[in-house]
């Protein structure tokens, strides 16, 4: 296990080391968010809980799994990432049928999501054990949808103003993703 | 991204299990070959990366040794040799239980000179820094009080700032001086000249002062258990 | 069934016209999160290079025996494989620069691009043109990762691969090896590159 406190992890993948904005984890999603906030929080959402699920399996298949053939790792990991999220789709589908329709484009979206493999292949490289893990995976899925809602939010207030035409699109995006990680930058000296 | 928009559904069942069958695909594919191609599949995967492991395991397995055994005669200055203690149900004991992972396990490394006698433990530890963890091997003498060496093993801070806690020589070499524990960090040119000081690095104080963090938690963390000094070493 | 393009032109889509990073913003995750030196960037295209076309070579072997319903999770099977080889690689010969890359290699999985080539190309050509196209691909993110990197590392540190290039007196700007500087020095190429566009639509207008 690791040696940071749990509160250090959470608040680290949180606000500090965001896991957009300064770990670049998730910027299929993040790039992509249409310009309304609703969209986005259930976006990170959708995120949070499978990133949550993920944290679960990692840690069942780092310990009692993988632990004679570690070099399976990224095989594994990525199989059973893309199954989790077939089956959450169907069981979403199945028993909730109204959740499905508002949360049900983006879950595809979230198997080849690098957030995702990349909280798994973190949680591994750092040796968190199953609690620390956990907060890993919380911490990270509200940093996400923080970094989502903030672009989100940005993107609607700037649709009113007058944009020159080859800023539009990705390389405003961008510049403003920049500009939220020189903001973010400020907590670094909080842990 | 992963493209679904292909009207079948897909089935993604993982190599060798059984197929999920939440909702069948019917069309001139049976689902037995469905599965059997992905797990033959996966069962060649499997072999191949089983194959180059076996080739590269004990070039990593070699190469992470040697990195640990350099670090800590480097952190543990004046040893000719070491014994690895383990942090067994909160006794120290250079054994591990049987069958037992050592990655499980806390280590402290207790450094010995030519004649048999210690001269300090060295410990690994990891903390959050600027960017990312910054893991660092620290030797100390836990019955003087000082710290003996201190190494950066893993670091993704700033490059051309943040990196100079390994890349600056004056920086390093305070904590080789053997500064009194636990360790303050002070602004360059500001400390007061007490023993315990370390001078931060300008531009860098946050990763700076990371390394000061690690090595006195990991002190804090050990002392209690070196009260005792240090573990004797089986060895005549 | 093959297409009406030429070899050639499969090999050279990918470098600059259809160029991965710039133009189909694809594989942004290792593009920005590595490319704080050129040595870095380096590193990351010579693997992420050796993935895309052992995994386009292998697939495109293999089409005929993939079903069409579980291709997805085939091509994925095939990418984690190389990837494995290549960081279990990375690992025993070039350790230093395994350890700078992390976690990132790995992620090399995740990475649209790739998929992306099974997906459009590899799995309806044959093998001389899916590897092209995958040589033809890995060239552009080359090319873009080496662009970012140089940027940020001349511009942030003063080196290029560790080589100083200005005085002891260059100020470098810090903000671009940071995680926003790599945000910023995207969003600039594509700018610039956007700003180009325009003037060659207005010209070819006027």
């Amino acid at each position: 296990m690791s040696d940071q406190t749990l509160f250090s992890i959470f608040f680290s993948a949180m606000i500090v080391n965001n896991f957009t904005l300064a770990l670049f984890l998730g910027l299929c999603p993040f790039m992509g968010v249409s310009a309304r906030v609703e969209t986005a929080i259930r976006m990170g959402l959708a995120n949070i809980f499978v990133l949550v699920l993920t944290s679960l399996s990692a840690w069942v298949l780092n310990t009692y799994i993988l632990v004679n053939a570690p070099y399976l790792r990224i095989i594994s990991f990525i199989i059973v990432i893309a199954s989790l999220v077939q089956i959450v789709e169907m069981v979403i589908k199945k028993v909730s049928p109204v959740l499905f329709k508002q949360l049900g484009i983006y879950l595809p979206l979230i198997t080849t999501n690098c957030a995702i493999f990349g909280l798994a292949i973190f949680q591994t490289n750092r040796s968190y054990d199953f609690l620390q893990g956990l907060t890993f995976a919380v911490g990270a899925g509200l940093g996400l949808t923080l970094a989502l809602v903030l672009m989100a939010s940005i993107r609607e207030t700037s649709e009113l103003s007058d944009i020159p035409a080859i800023a539009k699109g990705t390389g405003l995006t961008l510049i403003i993703a920049g500009s939220l990680s020189l903001a973010f930058m400020g907590f670094a000296g909080l842990l | 991204m992963n493209d679904k928009s292909s009207a079948d559904t897909l089935v993604v069942t993982p190599p060798g299990a059984e197929p999920a069958s939440q909702e069948p695909v019917e069309k001139n594919v049976s689902t037995f070959r469905l599965v059997a191609t992905l797990a033959v599949a996966g069962i060649l995967a499997g072999m191949l990366i089983a194959m180059v492991n076996e080739h590269t395991k004990p070039i990593i397995d070699a190469y992470r040794a040697e990195q640990l055994r350099i670090a800590v005669y480097e952190v543990l200055p004046g040893a000719a040799r070491y014994t690895t203690f383990y942090l067994v149900d909160g006794e120290l004991n250079p054994t591990l239980p049987d069958g037992a992972k050592e990655v499980e396990y806390k280590r402290v490394y207790v450094g010995f000179n030519e004649e048999g006698g210690p001269v300090g433990v060295a410990v690994s530890r990891g903390e959050s820094g600027f960017q990312d963890v910054v893991m660092i091997i620290l030797g100390f003498d836990p019955v003087g009080g000082k710290l003996t060496g201190m190494k950066v093993l893993e670091s993704k801070e700033t490059p051309g700032l943040g990196d100079k806690i390994f890349k600056d020589k004056a920086f390093v070499d305070q904590f080789f001086a053997g500064p009194e524990l636990p360790l303050v960090s002070v602004k360059a040119g500001s400390g007061k000249g007490e023993p315990n000081e370390i001078d931060s690095i300008t531009g860098a104080t946050i990763s700076s002062k990371t390394v000061t963090r690690i090595i006195n938690n990991a002190v804090a963390e050990w002392m209690p258990l070196l009260q005792q000094g240090i573990p004797e070493d089986e060895q005549p | 069934m093959p297409r009406e393009t030429t070899p050639a032109q499969d090999l050279i889509r990918g470098i600059w016209e259809e160029n991965p990073v710039l133009i189909q913003m694809l594989g942004l995750c290792p593009a920005l999160a590595v490319t704080n030196t050129v040595k870095n960037a380096l590193a990351m295209s010579a693997a992420t290079f050796f993935v895309i076309c052992c995994s386009s070579v292998l697939v495109s072997s293999c089409k005929r025996f993939i079903p069409r319903e579980v291709r997805i999770s085939a091509y994925i099977l095939v990418i984690a494989t190389f990837v494995t080889l290549a960081d279990m690689m990375l690992q025993a010969y070039a350790p230093v620069q395994h350890k700078e890359l992390g976690a990132f290699i790995a992620l090399i999985v995740v990475n649209c691009m790739i998929l992306g080539r099974q997906e459009a190309f590899s799995s309806k050509n044959t093998v001389l043109r899916s590897l092209l196209d995958a040589i033809g691909t890995g060239i552009g993110f080359t090319i873009a990762l080496l662009m970012l990197g140089g940027f940020r590392e001349i511009l942030g540190i003063g080196t290029f691969f560790d080589i100083p290039l200005f005085g002891s007196n260059f100020e470098p700007w810090v903000v671009f090896v940071l995680p926003a500087g790599g945000f910023l020095t995207l969003g600039f190429i594509i700018l610039g590159m956007g700003y180009f566009e325009e003037r060659k639509k207005a010209g070819n207008a006027a």
